[in-house]
Order: structure tokens, then C-alpha cells, then sequence
């Protein structure tokens, strides 16, 4: 009855740069504080049904949906059913509270990727998806082919942008070898047929429960909707800004990365330059960077990687290596050390 | 408030969907009584219950607690006198752990967190799980969470207490300890209930619902003495009184089979 | 996607873990998130090749497993269901990076193998670290970091409750999908036909559950604001253990200690 799901659109920290991390979590936490104060001005018997929503889209996200005609199942991601049956806000906070238990608990989805995650898995399907495609599709009386085929169209669309964010952002952060246009052609298609199904669900859900309890479906009014997409139209501007602007600095020179890191984490010990040089030279190096970023075929990483790494030679390779054990070594010998450690307190706490 | 007495005027309720639950329902419980509830399911036990407390509000009728009448405005007073236990622990366990949980009431009352502590502890030392305070709720027995749920109204200190069917799902020895719990308080105690033996032990006055109406109102004996009424309300003796050599004549339960 | 008596035994483990009293449980749990966050931060910045210099940092995860009384092998056998995720993208690296990059007398190894234990590595010290922070610090533990840090007391409030009743609806999606099992024995999923109506049908008991829980709530004098009780206060101790630890990360990442060690060493020899 339970599966595995191989294809997650959950990312991983060890995908992404810290740029990128920050860059999202910046713009994902403005669009949540946004979201809150939306919130806070409705109805207080908001919160607990947000609560129990979230909790009901993470358990049911367990539930294999078998596929009809072949021996596969598909899963419900959640997103466009949250803003259905909470409106674009609450939905999307709902969704961020699922996504940051699963990585906290679950280490689904790194903790500094949850930027990039809630982003993905919520903002589409909840400030762009809902009130753009679906509210436009389905309107107040559906029929059952009306319902089904708007869901559809919605869910397959706002995972196309979600897997699509997801390679920008891992190319941006540029951890991975695997190239564009091949990760674009390995995730898109992927995420059609994902997005068929998290329709397909979505809409089945979405019909019963409308013809058993339609007041559980959300009615938000459609002037509101119209001014949702208008500021959400500025925040997508502002992620795509932040992220960019952010992602100045995150240049492939070890010096742009040092700067950065030793800047939020607010240590003093910087290298002796200064940080307003390391700013200018990142910028001006990114502005030489662009077009080198954006189509890197397979056959040219080796050679632009190689002069950017110089002198790597097999002096440096041993002693890196001799390095490597020895650390590791160390590392075991301190943990062992607070071990005895603890061992020592524990006993003599016995005796006293 | 006088004593809270609770006073129920000719009560009417008419659910949404157009269906009358409640019809002219009276009476008046004074203060530290212990009045048990019972009837079939669907008879409007449940809907009664909900409306001492102002979950629900009347179509027709009245409801005051000690000369206040149960409306919105007045729901804040209402709701620190009286206490209201629901059927189900995990409708009222929310928080993650029990003590958060018991704290709740008090927190909401804006009491200093040294006194939320007070109570939260008394609390829980009456009801017996003081040593559960930092249990999630979902690791608890049912026992234990009807006691914990029980534990976050008594952290309010309410002078009545409406419980929903506080033994339903209880271990005999969880079931024991919750009965002698009930015995033990002076609150007014109101208890809708299918377990007529735990009825007839802690309430010495028992009203009979059937299809919204009150079919009786008398001293909880006397009710369970009166096999037509029973018959009528579909209801049984006790299993305590069933076959009893005193009373006599108690319905041989081997028939029925 | 784990069973969910999987999911379950592993909130569970995480909770009870989260309920112990060593010393790193005692730290406050502001300090917890910031240094976590530190970590990650520095971890997630070291560059796609730097491979030896990264190896220290191992020291924060192991000191902290085993100061904090948290067993290994359940953690990594999270780490064992997640990890596809890493695998499936890093394993393109060796097929797109072979230009030699460590070469030693009898072996060399590509770029891209290089760069694809450097994600693995990453992975392992990313997840141990959230995994970590859950164990020595609780779902309430974060709840009040959070409220430290200003978020809004609606949004912790939503989170604490999304928790709470995720393992109750765990267990009540364990319950439908076992007698759904019991009755079709040859399938191995939901069937087409009850797709709509078997997650409807819990999706609207939910919906009711929530009105409950909102009832209770207000018969318990809630008031449309929330109180998460009062905050602990931050120490020395706690702002020595963050600024310690992410000047030890800060240096490893400035100063590539594993080959200074071995400069040192083969200088020796030499």
C-alpha cells in the first residue's frame, strides 16, 4: 500500500549555494510575514483548520493512488488542494508549516533549502496557480468535466514551475555538473506526468467534497483575487531580484563565497580585504560571468573548471589526501574523548 | 452569580438543516448537584450539553448560568464557570504536550506564569497524572488523556463541569478512577452518559431525553426503578439492577439472546 | 516514501529524544537553531571540489550525537531513505566532469567523482545537523526559538498544532488504507474509482475535527490570541557554545586544515 516516491521536488542543502539558500529564504519569508498579516485579519477559526489541513495533506501524502492501466501510483503533493480549501494565505502557510516539519523531522528538504522549497511547492500553486488558472477555469458551480480538466490544467502547470525553479535554482547554485538543457529535459517531463496525477487527485477530492460539503471549499471573492495576483506579481519580481542580486556574490571565486559567509555569520576575522573590494570585484567579475553561466554544455566544464582551479598538482593531491585521514582521525579521537568524557561525570555522580 | 444555578426556560433548537433537536426542554440545577443525562443516541443529549456552555445558542427559549443569560457578549464569564468536557480527548488535546495543554485555559486568562504553574499542577495532582506533564498526547492511554482532558478545565477552576460521555472508551480500572474522581469534586456536575451504572453511582438525579423532549426528570433510583419509562426511552436497568433479588423482576438478560 | 508506521516510530524516536536533560538538551534553544543554521550555512558554501578541507566539520555532528545521547544508526537510516534525492542529481558529475583532478602515484581520480562525494558529504552533514536539531531541542524547543525571534506567535501556534495532529492523522490514513487493503486484496494502491471519496471522506472528518478542536479552544477562553507561556532567557553558556562553535566553522573554512596537517606530516617524513 506504501511506496517509495523516487522523484521529489524537495531540495537538498547539499544542492544549493548559501546565496541561493539565503536568497530564497529572504523571499519566501517575506511573502509568509505578508501572508500572516492576511491572515491574522480573518476569522479566528483559521488557525486550528489550518493546523488539522496541513496534518491531513502530510499524512495523505502517503496514500499511493494507483494508476489506472499501469501497475505504477502516483501521490498527492498538496499545494493547489491547500489553496482550494483555505484561499491563497492561509494555504501557503499551511503548506510552509508541512514543509518545514518534514525537513526538521524528516530531513525531507534541507533546512537553508526551505526557501527554495516552500517557493517551489507553495507559491506557485497558491499565489499564481489558484487565482490565476484555476479560479478563471472553475467558477462557482462547476459541472464534474469543468472541475476536473481546470484542476488538471492547474496542477500540471504549477508543477511545471515548480520543477522548472527547482533547476534554475540548482544551476544557479551551480553544484551540480549536470547541464542545463539536460536537466531541464530530465525534470520537465517528469513533473508532467506528476502534475497529471496531483490533478487528477487534486480534482477527485476536490469533487466529492464539494457535492458532500460544499462549504468547506473555500470563496474567497474574485475582486480579491485580482489584487492577490498584482502584489504577487511585485513578489515574484522581488524573489527574482533578491535571488539574482544575491547570487552577484555567490561567483564561483572562493573569495565572493568567503566574503558572503563571513558576512552573515558576523565574524570579525575577515581576509585582509576589505569588504567593499570583495563587493565591487564579485560584482564586476559576475557581470563577466553571465553569459559563461547560462549554457554550459557538457564538454566545456572540464576546461573552464581546470583554469579556475589552478595548479593542482600531485604534491598538493597527497597531502591533501595524508591531510584527509588524519583528520578524520582526529575527529574520531574527540569524539571518543567525549565520550570518557561523559562516562567519567556519569560514574562519579553514582558515587557521590 | 447566585450559587450558578443553572437555569434551562423552555429550550428550542432547530438544526441548519431544518431538523428540531431540542423541544421545550426545563430545568433548573442548583449549586453542587449532580445531575446524570441519558437517552438514546441521536435523542439530544450532546445538543443539550452544548448549550450550557454557548457552543450552540438556542432558536427558542433561554439559557442563563447563576442569572446570566448564556449569549455572545456574556460568553467570556459563561465559559470561566463552566467547564466543558468533550467526547473526544483528541478534540481537546492540542498542544504538545500535556502540560501546555492544561496550561491553556489559564494562559488565556492572563494570569503571571508562576500562577499558570500553580494551577496547571493542582490540576494534574487531582486528576493523577502529574507525572505525564511533558507527554505529547498522542503517547498517552485513552485513560490518560480523558484525565489530562479533564485536568485542562479543572486549571480553570469552573464551578460546573458538563462532561460528554466521560467513560466511553475506559479500562475498567481507568473507568474506577475516573468515577471516584467524580465522586470526590463538589462542582456542579452535569454528565451525559450511556454507562447508567456509572450514572447511578455519582448522580443522585437523572433526566431522560428522547427525541428532544424531556420524557423525565427525578432522583436517579426512581428512574431506574420505572421499567415503562426505561422501555419507552429504550433504555435498560443498570447492569447492577438487572436480575436483582431486591428489586425484583430485572430483565432476564439470557433472553434477549 | 516510508510506510507510515515508519513516519510514525520516527516522530516518536525524535520526541522522545527531544525529552532528554544532557547538557546540549539544557542549551537554549535559540543558540541550538543559530549554530545549526551556521553550520549549514558554512557547510553548503565550501566549493564543488574542496573535498578535504570540509572534512573537520565532521567534528560538530559526532560531538554533538555523542554528547547529546543520540543513536547513530536511526538517523542514518533516515539519511539511507532521503538520500536519492542527492544521488540522482550528483550522480551526473562523474559522467560530465573526467578531467583528472587528484593524482597520486597510483590513482587518479576525476573532477566529478571529486565534486560527487563532496555532495554526499554535504548531504550526510546537512541532514545530520536538522536531524540533530530536532533531537536535542523538540518541536516546543523550536516553537520558542522562533517566538525568541520574533515570528508571529499565529504562525508557531499553527505549527505546533500542524504537528500535533499530524501522528493522529497518520494513524487515522494508516486505519482507511488498512481496511481498504482488507477488501481488495490484489491492489497495491487506491483504486481509481475511490480516489475522490476514500480521501474525501477523511479530508471532511478532518474538516469537522477542526471545528471541534476550535470549539474547545473557545470554551477554554481563547480569544482569538495566543499564549505560548514565557520565554528562557539566554546565558553565557549558550552564547559561548554559538559564537565557539561558528568560529570553528568560520576557520575551516578559511584555512584548509586537513593539508596543512598533511604538508605537516609529509614534511616530517621528508
Amino acid at each position: 500500500m506504501y511506496s517509495y516516491k523516487v522523484i521529489k521536488m524537495h531540495m537538498a542543502d547539499a544542492l544549493i549555494s548559501p546565496a541561493v539558500g539565503a536568497g530564497m529564504l529572504a523571499a519566501t519569508t517575506g511573502i509568509a510575514l505578508y501572508s500572516i498579516k492576511k491572515v491574522q485579519n480573518l476569522e479566528n477559526h483559521k488557525v486550528p483548520l489550518m493546523a488539522v489541513m496541513g496534518a491531513f495533506v502530510f499524512a495523505a501524502q502517503m496514500i499511493n493512488f494507483s494508476i489506472p492501466g499501469t501497475s505504477s501510483s502516483g501521490h498527492l503533493g498538496g499545494g493547489l488542494l491547500l489553496a482550494i480549501l483555505l484561499g491563497p494565505y492561509a494555504g501557503f502557510l499551511t503548506m510552509a508549516s508541512v514543509l518545514i516539519i518534514q525537513a526538521l523531522f524528516f530531513a525531507d528538504g534541507g533546512l537553508l533549502a526551505l526557501g527554495c522549497n516552500i517557493f517551489n511547492l507553495g507559491f506557485y500553486s497558491c499565489f499564481i496557480i489558484y487565482p490565476l488558472i484555476y479560479r478563471v477555469l472553475v467558477n462557482k458551480k462547476p459541472s464534474t468535466a469543468r472541475l476536473f480538466t481546470g484542476t488538471l490544467i492547474a496542477a500540471v502547470i504549477g508543477l511545471q514551475l515548480g520543477a522548472f525553479s527547482v533547476v534554475l535554482e540548482t544551476f544557479v547554485s551551480g553544484r551540480t555538473e549536470l547541464p542545463f538543457s539536460s536537466f531541464v529535459l530530465l525534470m520537465q517531463p517528469i513533473h508532467l506526468a506528476i502534475g497529471i496525477v496531483e490533478g487528477l487527485v487534486t480534482a477527485s477530492i476536490v469533487s466529492f467534497v464539494w457535492k458532500a460539503r460544499p462549504e468547506i471549499i473555500e470563496h474567497t471573492n474574485s475582486a480579491g483575487g485580482i489584487s492577490v495576483s498584482r502584489v504577487l506579481a511585485a513578489f515574484a519580481l522581488a524573489a527574482i531580484l533578491t535571488g539574482g542580486v544575491l547570487s552577484w556574490f555567490a561567483s564561483k571565486q572562493p573569495d565572493g563565497l568567503e566574503w558572503s559567509t563571513a558576512k552573515v555569520s558576523g565574524s570579525e576575522q575577515l581576509a585582509s580585504n576589505g569588504p567593499i573590494h570583495k563587493m565591487l570585484s564579485a560584482a564586476q567579475a559576475k557581470i563577466a560571468f553571465l553569459p559563461d553561466y547560462s549554457f554550459k554544455a557538457g564538454s566545456e566544464s572540464p576546461a573552464v573548471e581546470q583554469a579556475k582551479w589552478p595548479a593542482v598538482n600531485g604534491g598538493t593531491s597527497f597531502a591533501g589526501l595524508i591531510g584527509g585521514i588524519m583528520t578524520l582521525l582526529l575527529a574520531g579521537l574527540a569524539g571518543l574523548g567525549i565520550m570518557y568524557v561523559k562516562k567519567f561525570r556519569k560514574a562519579k555522580a553514582l558515587v557521590e | 452569580m447566585s450559587h450558578h444555578i443553572i437555569e434551562v426556560k423552555n429550550l428550542d433548537y432547530v438544526y441548519p438543516d431544518g431538523k428540531q433537536a431540542l423541544k421545550n426542554i426545563s430545568f433548573r440545577v442548583t449549586h453542587g448537584e449532580s445531575v446524570g443525562i441519558i437517552g438514546l443516541n441521536g435523542a439530544g443529549k450532546s445538543t443539550l450539553l452544548m448549550h450550557l456552555n454557548g457552543v450552540l445558542f438556542p432558536t427558542g427559549g433561554e439559557v442563563s448560568i447563576g442569572e446570566v443569560a448564556v449569549q455572545k457578549s456574556t460568553l467570556p464569564v459563561i465559559r470561566q464557570h463552566v467547564g466543558f468536557i468533550f467526547q473526544n480527548p483528541d478534540d481537546q488535546l492540542f498542544m504538545s504536550t500535556v502540560y501546555d495543554d492544561v496550561a491553556f485555559g489559564p494562559r488565556n486568562y492572563k494570569l503571571s506564569e508562576s500562577e499558570v504553574e500553580k494551577r496547571v499542577l493542582s490540576a494534574l495532582d487531582t486528576v493523577g497524572i502529574a507525572h505525564l506533564r511533558n507527554r505529547p498526547p498522542y503517547k498517552l492511554s485513552e485513560g490518560e488523556k480523558r484525565a489530562a482532558a479533564i485536568a485542562s478545565i479543572l486549571s480553570m477552576s469552573p464551578d460546573i463541569l458538563v462532561m460528554d460521555e466521560p467513560s466511553s472508551s475506559l479500562d475498567p480500572s481507568s473507568r474506577r478512577r475516573l468515577i471516584k474522581l467524580l465522586h470526590s469534586f463538589k462542582h456542579t456536575r452535569i454528565i451525559a452518559s450511556h454507562d447508567l451504572d456509572m450514572v447511578l453511582e455519582i448522580c443522585e438525579r437523572t433526566i431522560v431525553i428522547k427525541n428532544g423532549e424531556i420524557l423525565a426528570d427525578d432522583a436517579t433510583l426512581k428512574i431506574f426503578e420505572n421499567e415503562e419509562l426505561l422501555a419507552i426511552s429504550g433504555l435498560e436497568k443498570p447492569f447492577c439492577m438487572q436480575n436483582c433479588p431486591v428489586c425484583a423482576a430485572g430483565r432476564d438478560v439470557k433472553k434477549s439472546v | 516514501m516510508p510506510t507510515i508506521a515508519e513516519s510514525l516510530n520516527n516522530i516518536r524516536l525524535l520526541d522522545e529524544l527531544s525529552g532528554q536533560a544532557t547538557l546540549v538538551h539544557r542549551l537554549h534553544p535559540l543558540a541550538k537553531l543559530l549554530t545549526t543554521l551556521s553550520f549549514l550555512i558554512i557547510t553548503v558554501s565550501f566549493g564543488k571540489y574542496d573535498l578535504s578541507a570540509m572534512l573537520p566539520l565532521i567534528l560538530y555532528p559526532v560531538a554533538l550525537m555523542i554528547a547529546g545521547d543520540i543513536p547513530f544508526a536511526p538517523l542514518f537510516k533516515r539519511m539511507l531513505i532521503i538520500s536519492p534525492l542527492a544521488i540522482g542529481l550528483g550522480i551526473f558529475n562523474p559522467f560530465f566532469d573526467r578531467a583528472p583532478l587528484i593524482i597520486l602515484p597510483w590513482l587518479q581520480i576525476s573532477g566529478g567523482w571529486v565534486s560527487f562525494t563532496v555532495i554526499m558529504l554535504k548531504f550526510v552533514l546537512t541532514a545530520l545537523a536538522a536531524l540533530i536539531l530536532v533531537a536535542t531541542t523538540g518541536i516546543t524547543g523550536i516553537a520558542s526559538a522562533l517566538r525568541t525571534l520574533r515570528i508571529p506567535k499565529i504562525f508557531v501556534m499553527q505549527l505546533i498544532l500542524t504537528y500535533r495532529y499530524i501522528a493522529l492523522l497518520l494513524e487515522e490514513v494508516a486505519r482507511i488504507l488498512l481496511a481498504y487493503s482488507l477488501r481488495s486484496p490484489f491492489s497495491k494502491g487506491v483504486h481509481f474509482s475511490a480516489w475522490g471519496s476514500l480521501s474525501g471522506q477523511l479530508l471532511i472528518k478532518t474538516h469537522l475535527r477542526a471545528q471541534r478542536v476550535y470549539e474547545s479552544m473557545l470554551c477554554r477562553g481563547f480569544t482569538g490570541e495566543y499564549n505560548t507561556g514565557s520565554l528562557k532567557k539566554f546565558s553565557w553558556t549558550d552564547l559561548a557554545y554559538f559564537t565557539g562553535f561558528t568560529l570553528f566553522f568560520i576557520t575551516v573554512r578559511q584555512a584548509d586544515i586537513p593539508v596543512k596537517i598533511g604538508v605537516l606530516i609529509t614534511d616530517l617524513i621528508k
